[in-house]
Parts: C-alpha cells; structure tokens; sequence
C-alpha cells in the first residue's frame, strides 16, 4: 500500500511538472498554430539561469528572476523573428522553432559546458520530509509539487477570472474577431508565448537541480510534452492537466512494476516454451515496456481520437 | 463617415477586388448586394484591415488603409462577421464585455442595455454563447459590436437563416442603431431587406460595383437584377 501511494505521489509531482511544460506549449499551439519545437528549450534555459542567479543569489530569487528572463527570451523570440516567419506559414515556422532548438542547446553548450553543472537543491529544502516502510519523500518534491499545484490555480483564475484571460480564452478560436473588436492580438501572442515560456522556464528552475542541468535536457523531455499536448487535446489546458497527471502516474507506476504477461501464465499454474520467440515478448515486464508506453499512447490516440481527450479540433 | 476610391484586394494571386469606390454617411443605411462569391464580405474585411488591400479608404478624413485591424477598431468601426461567430466557450455576458474597448472614453451602450433590449439574452447571460440559438448569437454578435461603441458598423449577412420573426428583430435593431447616427453597411444577398431598410444599394459583381443608386431604382431595372443578383 505505502509503495503505491508513494508512486502515485511521484507520478504527481511528474505529472505536475509536466503540466507547467505542456500548459504554455498547448496554449501557444492553440492561439498561433504554432507547434513549438524549442518550448523545451526554454525550460533548459530556465535550468540553467537558475542555477547562474542562485549561485550568487540563491535559489529563492532565482525561483522568480530565472523564469522572468525566460519570458522576456521568450516574448523577444515571437515579437522579432517568429511573427515574421508567421507570413510564410505553419510549415516555416516549425522549421523555424526546430532551428531555434538547436542554437539553444549550441549556445547553452558554449556558455556552460557539455557535462552537467552544479545546480543542487537548496539546503534549506534538503531532508527527508516523511518515511514510509523505509522509503523517504524529500521536502524538496513537495515543495515543488506544491509550487506546481498553485501555479496551476493561478494560471486557471487569470485565464477565467480575469478580462486579460477572456480575452487569451477567445483569441484562441477567433483571433480575427478578437481584433475586429480593437483588442491588439498581436500583444496578446506575445505575451502567451512570454508567459508559456516562463511556465517552461519555471519548470526548469524546479526540475533542473533533480534532473539535472546539462545540454540534452531538452531534448529528453521535449518530446514527452508534445505526447502531453496530443493526448490532452491541442489547445486545452484541462486536456493538458489531465494528460500530464495520467502520463506522470502511467510512467512512474510501470518503471515500479515487475510483472510480465510470462508471469501472470505463471501463476495460472501454465507454462509457455522457453525457447520459442512468443517467450522473449512475454517475458518482458511492465517496467521495461515502460518508455515506450507514453508513444504508443500518442499513436494509439491519434489513430482512435486525433482531438485528444479534451480537444475541439484534430491535430 | 466613410470613403472608399479605387480599392484593390488579393488573395495570392487571385485578384478579389477590383477597385471598389463606396460611400456611407453618417446614420446611413447602405445595403451591399451581391451573389455568393462575388467579394462581399471580402471587401468588408477590407476595410476592417484584416485582407491586404491597395487604395484608399478615408475615415472621417483619415486614411486607414495599412493600419493594425483593432487600430481600425479603436477609431470607430465595428464588424459583425457572417456565421455568428460568438466566442464559444466563454459566457453570453462575457461575451458583451469582450466587446468593450480598453480605451473607451464614455459607454454608449451598456451590458443592461443590450439586456433591456433583448431580455433572451438577459435570461441567458450565464450561459455558453454555443448553447444558445442562432438568432440569439446573431443578436450576440451584434450587441457584443456595439459594446464597442462604433461610429460605423458593418453587418455581414445578419438575417441569414433566421426566422421571419428573428428577421424583424433583426430590422427593428438596425433601425434603431441607425436613429443614433450610426452609420452601417450591410451586406445581404436578398433585396427584400435591402428595399425596407436602405436608404442606398451598391450591388457587386466580380469584384466590382455593378450597380449604385436607391433600392427603388434596382428594384426597377430588371435586367442588371436578373444579371447580377436573382439566380
């Protein structure tokens, strides 16, 4: 019982974590069509900002300043070169958000290294915060999970609550209207790209000292997210909740699962040739199927349901 | 309170408009005729800025041409796109509210306003803008612009699909928008409406005006009628 929730606990905070990456990717994604190649970039880049500020600072105003700078590169990259490559279509810019990928990494690599650096959790948040049957949650994961869970409050109180998030809500289907009515579409994109950006970037701050902060991080998690954002439905942030919690607990639950089909036939009381092919297949354990399950749930669901579980429109 | 000379527009290659010259004037019913696929509502996005266009359009005296689509809408000028397009996922109140400028000196019409004139909408203010009829999106559509206070409206197939009853409604708001010197174009494709309410018709062809003058007058000439407008 204890390792279940434990692995549920963690399936969360995963979860979370990945819904602070997807909410600003599918929001970017539903407004402008923009499938954004490099958002996982600026989570890299939110990583390794914060460890540059907490290294002088410390991490308490690093939490705030590292993914404000991401949302300034953020909001820069939209306002001077991606609206720019908006004239010449969808397939310009993803060539463009793929390009920008690498001179990310290029340039992370320059500034800081190809190995790893120093970013470590913070003293103040490094114990043990309870044990279960000798297992020991770090005050750290909570606290991110707690960061991450009310940053998804807030997130959902402006987008509903206020006129700012009205406005975001329709210029997602009928942007040409929302300008007809004299609100300035062109600001909003960029500030959704800056605030997507720095929801990226902020995941960056609190997953990079875990993780950790090197040049592949990117490219690591980048394409878990886009899995995210098609399974939740592009555009809608409750999809991307929802795909980033189910995806965080399927993931972590099955790395913890020794089971095999080979098993169950097992404890059946049969038992299936040890030498023939079928053998190899149904031998393998849940937890060593476990990367691949996130893809195959991505083709499955673009082959049964291309809208997602929450989407209004196919991809 | 609205001039247009010589206005060209493409998509891609294709040319859509092939200088149009219009005037509407101030509390001015103007009825822009037309079969489907002739450029319209094209031209009405013209003006709204949201198609490239060449020529000139003058909006009490200023040229408009090239500027930012809610630039166009801060100066004055409403749209109401055909197909009702509400924002559907978000509430008939917050619907109206939307249509509100940021930079709104005094509020012409209000939220009880627009409530007092349509008491379904009133009902059904906390609804979802897709739930609701189409006569009462039509009328969403048309409220939410006004909530903008515009000096000039331009009303793209309004009646379209809607009940005789809803098309009264319909007629009896643009008259009264009309009586506090708003002036709109209204682009139909049946003369019917055109002959109540207009005091001018422009009917265009192929990207060009092929007809100007009063909805008695277009009523009269058969032939352009049978050439440009009846199928």
């Amino acid at each position: 019982m204890d390792v279940i929730l434990f692995t549920v606990f963690n399936g969360l905070l995963y979860g979370m974590l990945l819904f602070m990456l997807s909410s600003g990717l599918t929001l970017i994604f539903g407004m402008m069509g923009v499938l954004n190649f490099a958002h996982a970039s600026f989570f890299m880049l939110g990583a390794y900002f914060a460890y540059q500020i907490s290294k002088y600072i410390g991490f308490v105003p690093a939490l705030f300043i590292a993914p404000l700078i991401v949302a300034v590169c953020g909001a820069m990259v939209e306002k001077y070169a991606l609206r720019r490559v908006h004239k010449f279509g969808h397939v310009a810019e993803l060539l463009f958000t793929f390009g920008l990928f690498y001179i990310i990494e290029e340039l992370v690599q320059m500034v800081w290294g190809k190995v790893p650096v120093g970013y470590h959790v913070p003293e103040f948040l490094d114990f043990t915060l309870f044990s279960m049957s000798g297992m020991g949650y770090q005050a750290y994961a909570m606290f991110t999970l707690l960061v991450s869970i009310a940053i998804f409050f807030a997130l959902f109180s402006v987008l509903t609550k206020t006129r700012a998030g009205l406005i975001i809500q329709a210029a997602l289907t009928h942007p040409e209207i929302v300008s007809s009515l004299g609100h300035n579409v062109p600001r909003v994109f960029m500030a959704v790209f800056g605030l997507g950006c720095a929801l990226a970037g902020l995941a960056g701050v609190l997953a990079g000292n875990t993780l950790g902060t090197e040049p592949s991080m990117a490219l690591s998690l980048g394409p878990i997210v886009f899995v995210v954002i098609v399974v939740g439905g592009l555009g809608s942030l409750k999809g991307a909740l929802v795909a980033s919690i189910l995806i965080g607990v399927l993931q972590t639950t099955a790395i913890s699962l020794d089971l095999s089909i080979n098993s169950l036939i097992e404890t059946l009381g049969f038992a299936v040739d040890l030498e023939s092919l079928w053998h190899i297949l149904i031998d393998l354990t849940i937890s060593q199927v476990a990367p691949i399950l996130p893809y195959l749930l991505l083709v499955v669901m673009l082959i049964v349901r291309p809208r997602g579980l929450f989407g209004n429109r196919d991809v | 309170m609205i001039k247009i000379s010589n206005l060209h527009a493409f998509y891609g290659k294709s040319h859509i408009l092939r200088g149009i010259n219009l005037t509407v004037d101030k509390g001015e019913i103007v009825a822009l005729l037309g079969r489907n696929g002739v450029g319209r509502s094209t031209l009405v996005k013209s003006i709204m800025g949201l198609v490239p266009t060449t020529g000139s359009i003058l909006f009490k005296d200023n040229e408009i041409v090239g500027n930012a689509t809610h630039d166009i809408a801060l100066k004055g000028i409403g749209y109401v796109p055909e197909n009702r397009d509400v924002f559907s996922t978000l509430t008939v109140k917050e619907n109206l509210l939307l249509g509100v400028k940021d930079k709104n000196v005094k509020a012409e019409w209000t939220v009880e306003e627009m409530f007092s004139l349509f008491p379904n909408l009133k009902e059904r203010a906390d609804v979802i803008a897709s739930a609701i009829s189409g006569g009462e999106q039509q009328m969403l559509t048309m409220c939410r612009c006004l909530m903008g206070n515009p000096e000039f409206m331009m009303i793209d197939e309004p009646t379209e699909g809607l009940s005789p009853q809803m098309v009264e409604t319909v007629a009896e708001l643009l008259k009264k928008i009309a009586s506090k010197g708003i002036a709109i174009l209204l682009v139909e494709q049946k003369l019917t409406i055109a002959l109540r309410l207009a005091r001018r018709v422009y009917l265009m062809g192929h990207g060009e005006i092929v007809f100007e003058g009063t909805p008695k007058e277009l009523e009269k000439n058969t032939s352009i009628r049978k050439e440009w407008l009846e199928v």
